[in-house]
C-alpha cells in the first residue's frame, strides 16, 4: 500500500533517504490521514447473513484488529463506519438512514454483499431495498453473497486508501471537512406499497440508458 | 443401488387411518362438515376439509387428549387460490342462410376463488402425525374470516398473524391480529397471487420477464 | 434527596417510625411505566430484531416482539422459480446451518415426488447436518455468553472451531456458508478425496474443545448466577406453543426428530437424546453442550461407516423437474427445532404454494411469557438461548 499523500508536496526520494538517516519529514495532510486510517471504528450493526462473516473477520482467523478496526461500537455516535452487512429491506431501511445520520463525520460506508449492494439474489422481493445507495452515498462495494471475510478486509484496505488519498483543503477536500457537504440524508417514509420516495435523487441516478421511472412522491 | 426412500412417509397416515379418522371426528362431534381432501403425492399425506364454523370444535377435539390428542400444531400455512375461469366448448347446429352449419360456442364460468389456511397437527404425546387440517374462506375480497385456533394451539398466534399479514385472512377470535412483517400502514396482502410489486427495479437489466415485459409496455 | 428519604424510611420502617415525619411521596416517582424499544439495531438482539419492552424500574412487565426487518419475500421470490432455483435461497433462512435448511428442502420435494436417495449421499447429508449443528451450537453459546459480558474471548473460541469446521464444507461444496449442496436425490457433488480423514481428524478434535468449554463456562460462578432459574419454561407451555429444538428439550419433553421420524438414516445410529430439567436458560445452554457430544457420536459412526456408491439418484430430473399435483410436508430436526417446508404442486415447474416452517419464529411465540418479572438486563440472555437467526425469523 503507498504510503504517499497525493497532494503532491512531498518529495518521495528525499522523504525516504532522509528517513535513513533517521530524520522524519511528514506533512500536517499524512499525519492527520494515518491517523484516521489506522483507528476507523466500524458500528457493531448487522443485518443479515453477512453479519457472520463480518463477525467472522474480527474472530481468531482474520483478526480485523491488525487494521486498527477491531473496537466495534454499538452506538452510532462513536462509529466511523457502517458497514450495511447484508439485505436492507424495505421496513428497515428508514432505521438505517436514521443511523447513518446519527455517525459523526468523518463517516464511511461499506455496502457488504450483493443485497446491500443491489438487492442481490432477493432482487425480486416486495420488501427488499435494492441496494443502500439509494438512500445514502456508498464509499466501497463489495461482491459476494457473502464476501469472504478476505474481502471484507480488502474492503477496508480499499477504503483506507481512499482515506490516505484525501486532500484536506480545496475543493475535492472530504466531506467532513466541508461545511456545505450534507452530512444528514433524508430518511425515508412508509408509503402504501413502497417507501417514499423510492430513492433520494441526490445520492442515486438510474443509470443512463435505462427508463427510470419515476420515483413516486 | 440400495436407495432409501419416503423417509418421511413411515410414520405418516395412509388413507385409512384419515378416513377413520374423520369418523372419530364425526362420532365425537355429529354436526360438522368434514370432508376428505386426497393427496395423490407419494407421500399420501391425506387432510382433511372442515368447515369454518366447526374448525373450531374439531381442533378442540383434536387436541384434547381424551379426543384425539394431537398436542402439537406445528405449522399453519396460507394458501391463495385465485378465481379460475373455465371455458367450455359447445357445438351447436345452427340454420344460416337457409343452411345447417355447426357453430362452436365457448363459455366460461368464472370460478371464484378462496384463501385456505392448513394446519399441520402432530402429537408430541403419542408421536404420530400430521394430521393435516384445512379450512377455507367464502371468497377472497369480503368474506375472510376464519375462527383463530391460537385459543387451543398457542403456536399458532405469530403464524396466523403471518398469514393475516400476507394473505389476509381475518382471524376471529385472535388476541392479537396485527401485521407481522410488513409495516403497519401497508396496504394490500402481498403472498396473495394477484399482488402487484412495485416497479421499483426496471432500471437495471435483469432476467424476469414479467418486469421486462412491463417495461417494454410502458415504452410502446 | 427525596429518593434518599424514601429509600431510607423503607429500610427503617418498623424500627424508627419517626422518620416518617421528613418524607413526602415523590409524585414523578410514583409507578410509572418507561417504555424501551429494543431493536433493530441492538448490540445484543442477534440480528434486527426488536422488542418493545415496558418497564417497571428494571423490571419487564411487558414486551412484545416486532418481526419483519428481515422480511425478503423468500416463500414469493421460491413460488415463482423453479424447484431447483429455490435451494440456494433455503441456503438463506438460517444462515448458520446453510447445509440443514438444504436437506429440509430437499426431503420435503423427495416426498412430493417420490425420489429415491442412495446410500452414499444419506450418510454424507447425516455428516453435513451434524457438522453444522456442531457450528451453530457452539457459536450460540459463544454469543449466549457475549450477551452475559464475556466479551469476545468465548465467542473467539467458539469461531476458531467453526472456522475448522467450514474448511470442510468449503473443501466439500465450494462455498463457507452458502452451500447449496444438496439436490433432490442426493448431493451435488461427492467427496473430495482425502475429505474423510480431515473430517475424522476434525471430529477427533472437537471434545476436546468441548472438555476447555465445559471447564471455562458450565460452572463459571457468572453464568451460575445469571442462567439458573431463569426464564423458565415450563413443559405444557412448551409443547402447547409449538416449541421445538434444543428450547423444548430442556423442559423436558422428549422430541427429536431423528428418533420420532428418523428421517434419513437416523435410524442407524446409537445416540442419546439429553434432556432438561428445569427448562431455565442454564439448561438450554447445556442442552446445546451436551447435543454437540451427541453428534460428535453420530458423527464418529458415520465417519467410520460410510459406504462407496453413487450420491445422487441418476433417475433423478434436475432439468425440466415438474412433480405430479400433490402437496408434501417434510420436516428435520435442524440445530433449531422442527424446520420444515410445505410444498404444494399444481403440475408446473415452481411450486404453487412454498411455505417454510421456520423454528425461530415459533420459539419466539413465548418470548413474553418467559421475560415477565425479570429484569431487562435478563432479556438479553432469554432472547440469546432461544436461539433465533433472523433470516429464518423473518424469512
Amino acid at each position: 500500500m503507498e504510503m504517499m499523500s497525493t497532494n503532491g508536496s512531498t518529495d518521495e526520494g528525499l522523504k525516504s533517504e532522509l528517513g535513513r538517516q533517521g530524520i522524519v519529514v511528514s506533512s500536517f495532510n499524512e499525519i492527520y490521514n494515518w491517523g484516521r486510517r489506522n483507528s476507523v471504528w466500524p458500528m457493531q450493526f448487522g443485518l443479515a447473513c453477512c453479519a457472520i462473516e463480518m463477525i467472522a473477520t474480527t474472530m481468531s482467523r482474520f483478526d480485523l484488529a491488525r487494521f486498527g478496526a477491531e473496537v466495534f461500537r454499538p452506538s452510532p455516535r462513536q462509529a466511523d463506519l457502517m458497514i450495511v452487512s447484508g439485505t436492507v429491506t424495505k421496513k428497515m431501511a428508514p432505521q438505517v438512514v436514521r443511523l447513518y445520520n446519527q455517525m459523526a463525520e468523518p463517516k464511511y460506508v461499506i455496502a457488504m454483499g450483493a443485497c446491500a449492494i443491489s438487492g442481490g439474489p432477493f432482487k425480486q422481493g416486495y420488501n427488499v431495498l435494492k441496494g443502500i445507495d439509494r438512500y445514502i452515498p456508498v464509499d466501497v462495494h463489495i461482491p459476494g453473497c457473502p464476501p469472504r471475510p478476505e474481502a471484507l478486509i480488502h474492503a477496508f484496505m480499499t477504503l483506507q486508501r481512499q482515506i490516505d488519498a484525501q486532500v484536506l483543503t480545496g475543493v475535492a477536500r472530504p466531506r467532513h471537512l466541508n461545511a456545505s457537504a450534507p452530512s444528514e440524508f433524508p430518511i425515508p417514509e412508509f408509503g402504501d406499497h413502497d417507501l417514499l420516495p423510492s430513492h433520494n435523487r441526490e445520492v442515486w441516478k438510474a443509470p443512463p440508458g435505462r427508463s427510470a421511472g419515476e420515483p413516486s412522491e | 443401488m440400495e436407495g432409501t426412500t419416503g423417509s418421511i412417509g413411515r410414520r405418516t397416515f395412509g388413507m385409512t387411518n384419515v378416513q377413520a379418522i374423520r369418523e372419530q371426528i364425526l362420532a365425537a362431534l355429529p354436526k360438522s362438515n368434514i370432508e376428505l381432501v386426497e393427496n395423490d403425492s407419494p407421500c399420501g399425506q391425506h387432510s382433511l376439509l372442515v368447515e369454518a364454523k366447526d374448525l373450531l370444535g374439531v381442533a378442540r377435539f383434536a387436541k384434547s387428549p381424551t379426543g384425539l390428542g394431537f398436542d402439537y400444531c406445528s405449522n399453519v400455512t396460507g394458501v391463495d387460490v385465485v378465481d379460475r375461469i373455465e371455458t367450455s366448448r359447445r357445438k351447436e347446429k345452427r340454420i344460416v342462410d337457409g343452411e345447417e352449419t355447426e357453430i362452436e360456442r365457448v363459455e366460461e364460468t368464472r370460478i371464484p376463488g378462496w384463501l385456505e389456511v392448513v394446519y399441520h397437527l402432530y402429537s408430541m404425546r403419542d408421536r404420530k402425525g400430521p394430521l393435516i387440517l384445512r379450512a377455507r374462506t367464502g371468497d377472497r375480497l369480503e368474506d375472510v374470516a376464519l375462527p383463530s385456533l391460537t385459543p387451543v394451539w398457542r403456536s399458532c398466534e405469530l403464524q396466523e398473524r403471518e398469514v393475516y399479514d400476507l394473505y389476509g385472512v381475518v382471524f376471529t377470535g385472535h388476541p392479537d391480529l396485527r401485521r407481522l412483517l410488513m409495516w403497519d400502514d401497508f396496504k394490500d396482502h402481498p403472498m396473495r397471487k394477484d399482488y402487484v410489486e412495485p416497479d421499483d427495479y426496471d432500471y437495471e437489466p435483469t432476467p424476469h420477464n414479467a418486469v421486462l415485459d412491463r417495461l417494454q409496455a410502458r415504452k410502446g | 434527596m427525596a429518593i434518599l428519604m424514601e429509600s431510607l424510611t423503607r429500610r427503617n420502617h418498623g424500627q424508627n417510625a419517626e422518620i416518617e415525619i421528613f418524607t413526602h411521596e415523590p409524585a414523578s416517582l410514583d409507578g410509572e411505566l418507561m417504555e424501551v424499544s429494543m431493536g433493530p439495531q441492538h448490540p445484543s438482539t442477534h440480528g434486527v430484531f426488536r422488542m418493545n419492552v415496558a418497564l417497571d424500574g428494571e423490571t419487564v412487565v411487558k414486551l412484545k416482539p416486532v418481526f419483519g426487518y428481515l422480511h425478503r419475500n423468500h416463500e414469493k421470490i421460491a413460488e415463482g422459480a423453479s424447484y431447483l432455483a429455490a435451494m440456494p435461497y433455503t441456503d438463506r433462512l438460517d444462515y448458520f446451518c446453510s447445509l440443514s435448511n438444504n436437506w429440509a428442502y430437499a426431503l420435503s420435494v423427495e416426498a412430493l415426488a417420490g425420489i429415491t436417495v442412495p446410500e452414499r449421499a444419506e450418510y454424507i447429508r447425516v455428516i453435513s447436518a451434524e457438522l453444522t449443528r456442531l457450528v451453530n451450537h457452539s457459536c450460540l453459546i459463544g454469543f449466549l455468553v457475549q450477551d452475559m459480558g464475556a466479551s469476545g474471548t468465548p465467542l473467539m473460541y467458539a469461531f476458531r472451531e467453526r472456522e475448522k469446521i467450514l474448511d470442510l464444507i468449503e473443501s466439500l461444496t465450494g462455498a463457507r456458508m452458502m452451500c447449496n449442496y444438496m439436490r433432490f436425490g442426493g448431493c451435488r457433488c461427492d467427496l473430495p478425496t482425502g475429505w474423510l480423514d480431515e473430517a475424522r481428524k476434525v471430529v477427533a478434535e472437537f471434545p476436546r474443545f468441548l472438555d476447555e468449554y465445559e471447564a471455562l463456562l458450565s460452572s463459571n460462578e457468572v453464568l451460575l448466577a445469571r442462567t439458573q432459574k431463569v426464564g423458565v419454561l415450563d413443559a405444557e407451555l412448551a409443547v402447547n406453543a409449538g416449541i421445538t429444538g434444543p428450547m423444548l428439550r430442556a423442559s423436558g419433553v422428549n422430541y427429536d426428530l431423528r428418533k420420532v421420524d428418523r428421517y434419513g438414516i437416523y435410524d442407524r445410529f446409537s445416540f442419546r437424546i439429553p434432556l432438561g430439567d428445569h427448562g431455565d436458560v442454564y439448561d438450554r445452554y447445556m442442552m446445546r453442550l451436551l447435543e454437540m457430544r451427541e453428534s460428535v457420536t453420530i458423527l464418529e459412526q458415520a465417519l467410520k461407516s460410510i459406504p462407496e456408491g453413487p450420491v445422487i439418484d441418476p433417475k433423478a430430473k434436475i432439468r425440466g423437474f415438474r412433480p405430479k399435483p400433490g402437496e408434501a410436508y417434510g420436516r428435520i430436526e435442524s440445530p433449531k427445532g422442527e424446520l420444515g417446508f410445505y410444498l404444494i404442486s399444481d403440475g408446473s415447474a415452481n411450486p404453487s404454494r412454498y411455505r417454510i416452517r421456520p423454528p425461530s419464529l415459533i420459539n419466539l411465540t413465548v418470548l413474553e411469557d418467559m421475560c415477565l418479572g425479570h429484569k431487562i438486563a435478563d432479556v438479553v440472555i432469554i432472547l440469546g438461548s432461544i436461539d433465533i437467526v433472523l433470516g429464518e425469523v423473518d424469512r
